[in-house]
């Protein structure tokens, strides 16, 4: 077999194709073996070829290992040897077939190039895996170093397989896609408060300690030319030092990030560190372009002009790349306010203005780091508030994963490339001196500049703080990337930068990315604390800024803080109008923090399965946010209503406002509390415009927040009782009248809940409130006061937008406007059979129990825990029915004022009693004796209600309800008291 | 001495400023002389402050009172050696913290209401928040606050709870180029 007569690039993609054609099973076997190995090399070298060759743009298809043909057959390797033969044999197994149609094609060519890449992302992920199973080694050894120890490995293997190193990070794929993913992500998350208020230590590191490191690094490894240190083989004159001194002195991005990451210092210092690492590429990118032209010129014929043209260079990349930026950051903003009809590709306008800031400032050669930068600092508020929920976690989470892939890929190739030998030159003595240089003059240029600094700033900058920042000044593949791109031709030592800076960065990222943890724990230095922030730190802080603010103008002081809130006004009075949504601009971010807060509170006591309600957290009410998350915040206010224990007093039964709206209520309760929603079992609709709130998601939801509800069932807190609670409680339970459904059969279960089911038993321990009241009413008192429109549906009576301050403890007057949530308008009309079989069943029960006041029966703990689970459902029913609408991507907003609405009621019934009608007074009496202390008494002894005048009118209630004037229905969102 | 001979000079820029405010030479400055800073009209809580100028019931703050409140903003120094006995300077955390929790507390009984500071809320946030919203939040702001459950955050629960968790309390309650001119204070007055 002539192994070397034709390269496999040249074959064309058929010729490797019909392996079917094998049919000796020992040939097919090894043929297989082989051809799998040649696959894999195929791969390799195509890969390779990509990689070093991007900078000229491949068309795809045409490309098929282009390194092949030139390389020729290289004798004696035996991977290659293998490919070959196996090439052969499917070369022969072609022949002995000929031509004509086949049925299955090869066509690797074809799908190469994505076909690598995708490989190669997906050898990085399957890599990062494989390091965080074990988590002991995880917190001892950075990710970064396994990476390049990978790397490492693998550029060995295909070293061996093929004797020349194919792969290396090529600067171009580096410098236009991996680079700007991890930019853009650092930027656009960058907590950009902390950012600016460290802005001027950021700019001195980044710029002075950025100069000083590159001009001392590159005349002391000079004068160590000089000194005969540096082998005479380093044909390196004094600008090629400094031009190697410019490249090896920035501290790197993606280095800092990957390790700070994993060091958790504290914040101020992360941000100064990071900051320089991300502002100094402007420095970096002049020195280098302004050294590489003074290099290619000669050192003899620089001018003095030319100097200067380098720091009006300067002066232009940096600002003209932050304008840059910013423009885009304003453009960004300006897109996203009119999204609202394309919420699918909202996160697409964020990825590509942030990139395209980056490529304009490329396109320009001014800093594209500083602009995409300041493009995510900018754009960040505007943008987050604009998009929606949904969009917001997608850009989060697109955004780090890509960078998180990337810096993966950068660090592997970090490894691969170091194992050409070809490619770099050894040389001791610049080794070791350009490492003490930098670590030496990084140390000195921190220390140096912290010392003026701290003159200046407010929280200086201690010992330990500069050791960390010395010890952080980490270089990575900026540099690397910098380095490979050099001319050999003008710069003659290129190829012992190369093996200086690849030795630099592995001693930065490996060594002291692997002992700073150490250090940082042995110095004891703050770490960041995961505090969660507080409603208290968020009102400060902006009292606080309004203070300094103050002072500074009463002192006459143009000072930061001045400026700040000069930025804040301009802001707000323009900016904020330009690119905010109208409805987003009338937001205030207090609010927002607030309802941060809320569903932060709410997921974590979801997480923790209830168990970590430190009750204080827990009794907070939690207004549950507008904006999303319905059934999150939905926990916490079940929760608050129902996190104590009851106590029921008897005389407040007494005095129920009217029992036809209680029966209502019951009904409603039980329904809603055991029906699911008909389930689909498929899904019909499928658009690629919106992401429906799938029918499928949305009764899964249901089902989880029905197992929550009984979860939470089981958790109790009594010690925090606030009064409001309380009563809201007691009146929502005390409408509760389990008795009158102890007849479980009523309820329809739909065979296929069987989460329902399983939930019971956790329901049943729970029996906590026991409590049974005998309506004096008769049955035929039903009929009569419900519409016959309630025959059909089981839901409350579709009246009364506005109902009446007594009315606001029936949940589904709770959100104001808002069609009945709850069974009514949906599932009848899908199940109108089952509800109209439960209510005719309820009825026939009801007649058959319920005819004088009778003394208390023990309740059935199943119904009695259906009853309470039916209680005050402050949003949990709603959220399914509001993402209903078939358009709806984000939860309707009315459906969360449910509780807020009732709570505040309760606050103006408070206030403003005089002006409460009939039937608020009504529950006057119904609330005073609910400010028991919260010790949750025994269930009382149930009693026959003495029947009250009231009560025995029902209707008339009902009807004053109906006829209630609809005082805001048009306006969900703003319940005025006035309303009431 | 160098200290003295530094702030001299600054403290010369602040009494400017207060003859400056001080626009009828009376050698006293009275509330109305601080619409001159036409900034804190902008400020939503720039009453408050002007108003913790002045002690209760005067109407008037002489120079070394104006001094003694700027005091509380300069920087803390780290490396002040802690004189026993000495009461704490002005610019101590603590002290910080009082002047501001004596912004919010406006009925000066120790304790920040929920009424005080749904009022301070109110300022701040205008007609951004509904009166709902801004209950909700106070509401929630005291009960994080309020350890010993008495309904509103003495100053112990602020300090505690508050800003000094931001573990930047130094920058929130510190203006930077106070840093000398204030420092002296001390000083002058004495001398």
């Amino acid at each position: 077999m002539d192994v070397g007569s034709r390269p496999p690039a040249s074959l064309p993609p058929r010729l490797l194709s019909s392996i079917k054609a094998e049919r000796d099973v020992s040939a097919m076997s090894s043929g297989m073996k082989m051809l799998l190995l040649g696959v894999t090399l195929l791969l390799l070298r195509a890969a390779g070829a990509d990689l070093s060759g991007s900078a000229a743009p491949h068309p795809g298809p045409v490309l098929s290992s282009p390194s092949a043909p030139p390389l020729g057959p290289p004798p004696g390797a035996p991977g290659v040897a293998l490919s070959r033969s196996a090439v052969e044999e499917e070369q022969e197994a072609e022949e002995h077939h000929g031509g004509g149609y086949r049925v299955v094609q090869w066509e690797w060519s074809y799908v190469q190039t994505p076909y690598i890449i995708a490989i190669w992302l997906l050898v990085a992920s399957v890599a990062k895996i494989l390091f965080h199973f074990s988590q002991r080694f995880t917190t001892v050894v950075p990710e970064s170093c396994m990476l390049i120890l990978l790397g490492l490995v693998l550029g060995g293997i295909v070293l061996i397989a093929s004797k020349k190193q194919l792969y290396q990070l090529d600067p171009s794929l580096f410098f236009l896609f991996l680079l700007p993913t991890i930019v853009g992500d650092a930027g656009y998350f960058m907590p950009a408060r902390l950012f600016f208020d460290n802005l001027g230590s950021i700019l001195t590191y980044a710029v002075v300690g950025t100069l000083w490191n590159a001009f001392c690094t590159g005349f002391s490894l000079y004068a160590a030319k000089l000194l005969g240190v540096i082998d005479e083989r380093v044909q390196a004159e004094l600008m090629d030092f400094l031009l190697f001194g410019a490249l090896i002195s920035a501290v790197d991005p993606v280095a800092v990030l990957a390790v700070f990451e994993e060091v958790h210092v504290n914040e101020m210092l992360f941000i100064i560190v990071f900051g320089e690492s991300l502002v100094n590429d402007a420095v970096t990118v002049v020195l280098y372009k302004v050294y590489i032209s003074f290099v290619e010129v000669g050192p003899g014929n620089v001018q003095t002009a030319d100097y200067f043209k380098g720091v009006a260079s300067f002066l232009i990349v940096s600002i003209g790349g932050t304008l840059v930026g910013l423009v885009f950051a304003v453009i960004l903003g300006f897109i996203t306010r009119f999204t609202k009809k394309v919420r699918i590709i909202e996160p697409l306008f964020v990825f590509l203005m942030v990139y395209l800031a980056y490529l304009t400032a490329e396109l320009f050669s001014l800093s594209a780091i500083l602009s995409m930068t300041f493009c995510g600092i900018g754009a960040n508020k505007y943008v987050e508030a604009n998009i929606s929920q949904k969009s917001r976690t997608t850009v989060k989470y697109t955004m780090k994963t890509l960078a998180s892939i990337a810096e993966t890929i950068i660090f592997i190739f970090l490894g691969i490339s170091a194992v050409d030998k070809s490619k770099w030159a050894w040389d001791t003595g610049l080794v070791s001196c350009t490492l003490v240089f930098i670590f030496v003059f990084r140390a000195v240029g921190v220390v140096g500049q912290t010392w003026v600094l701290n003159r200046f700033r407010l929280v200086p900058l201690d010992k330990i703080d500069q050791v960390v920042m010395s010890y952080g000044g980490l270089r990575g593949a900026v540099a690397f990337a910098l380095v490979v791109l050099l001319d050999g031709e003008q710069v003659k030592a290129k190829d012992y930068f190369v093996a200086t800076t690849i030795v630099v960065v592995f001693f930065t990222v490996m060594f002291q990315g692997l002992t700073i943890k150490p250090l940082v724990k042995w110095l004891k230095v703050p770490r960041s604390t995961n505090r969660k922030p507080t409603i208290n730190e968020e009102i400060h802080e902006r009292a606080f800024d309004h203070i300094l603010t103050a002072v500074e103008d009463i002192a006459g002081l143009q000072g930061y803080h001045h400026w700040r809130d000069k930025w804040e006004q301009f802001d707000k009075n323009y900016l904020s109008k330009l690119l905010l949504r109208k409805s987003v601009y009338r937001k205030s971010e207090l609010w927002e923090a607030y309802q941060k807060i809320n569903i932060r509170d709410a997921i974590s006591v979801i997480d923790q399965g209830g168990n970590v309600l430190t009750s204080a957290r827990l009794s907070l009410p939690s207004m549950a946010s507008r904006a999303s998350f319905p059934e999150v915040t939905n926990v916490t206010n079940y929760l608050r209503e129902n996190g104590s224990g009851v106590c029921l007093d008897l005389q407040v039964i007494d005095n129920v406002p009217g029992s036809k709206v209680e029966e209502d209520m019951e009904t409603h309760h039980v329904l809603a509390g055991n029906l699911y929603k008909p389930r689909k079992r498929y899904q019909s609709h499928y658009s690629r415009h919106f992401m429906p709130l799938g029918e499928k998601e949305r009764q899964d939801r249901e089902v989880f927040q029905r197992n929550m509800r009984s979860r939470m069932e089981t958790f109790k807190s009594t010690r925090h009782k606030r009064h409001k609670k309380e009563r809201s409680l007691k009146k929502v339970n005390m409408l509760r009248d389990p008795h009158r459904w102890n007849d479980p059969v009523v309820v329809p279960v739909e065979p296929e809940e069987d989460k329902a089911d399983h939930s019971d038993p956790e329901k049943e321990e729970d029996v906590g409130i026991t409590f049974v009241a005998r309506k004096a009413e008769t049955p035929k008192q039903r009929p009569k006061s419900v519409p016959a429109a309630l025959d059909v549906c089981q839901s409350p009576p579709p009246h009364t937008p506005s109902p009446p301050a007594a009315d606001s403890h029936l949940p589904w007057k709770g959100s104001v406007g808002a069609p009945p949530p709850c069974v009514s308008v949906e599932a009848t009309k899908i199940i109108p059979v089952d509800l109209q079989q439960a209510w005719n069943q309820s009825i026939s029960s009801l007649e058959s129990i319920s005819s004088p006041p009778a003394p208390a029966e023990p309740v059935h703990p199943r119904v009695s825990a259906l009853s309470r689970l039916g209680g005050p459902r402050p949003l949990s029913y709603t959220g399914p029915t509001a993402g209903g609408s078939p358009s709806a991507g984000p939860p309707l907003p009315q459906a969360s004022f449910s509780f807020p609405e009732r709570k505040k009621k309760q606050q103006v019934e408070e206030e403003e009693e005089e002006e409460e009608p009939g039937a608020s007074q009504e529950m006057q009496p119904l609330m005073s004796p609910l400010r028991l202390p919260g010790s949750p008494p025994p269930a009382p002894p149930p009693a026959p209600p003495p029947g009250s005048g009231r009560r025995r009118n029902p209707c008339v209630y009902l009807r004053s309800l109906v006829t209630t004037p609809p005082g805001g229905s048009s306006e969900p969102h703003s319940h005025r008291p006035t309303q009431l | 001495m160098f200290l003295i001979s530094v702030s001299a000079a600054h403290l010369l820029r602040l009494y400017e400023r207060f003859q400056f405010l001080d626009k009828d030479n009376r050698g006293h400055l009275r509330p109305e002389d601080f619409e001159a800073v036409l900034e804190l009209s902008e400020n939503p809580i720039g009453d408050r402050i002007v108003e913790a100028f002045f002690k209760p019931g005067q109407e008037t703050v002489d120079f070394p009172s104006f001094v003694r409140v700027l005091a509380h903003f300069r920087p803390t120094e780290k490396n002040r050696n802690r004189d026993k006995g000495q009461p704490d300077p002005a610019n101590s955390r603590t002290r910080k913290l009082k002047f501001a929790f004596r912004l919010y507390d406006r009925d000066r009984d120790g304790k920040i209401s929920r009424a005080e500071l749904l009022q301070v809320l109110r300022e701040m946030l205008g007609m951004q928040v509904t009166e709902e919203q801004l209950q909700s939040i106070a509401e929630r702001a005291i009960q994080e606050a309020d350890l010993d459950k008495d309904g509103a955050i003495s100053f112990d629960e602020f300090r505690k709870v508050g800003p000094l968790e931001l573990g930047s309390a130094f920058i929130l309650l510190t203006v930077r180029h106070l840093n000398d001119e204030v420092s002296s204070l001390s000083y002058w007055r004495s001398g």
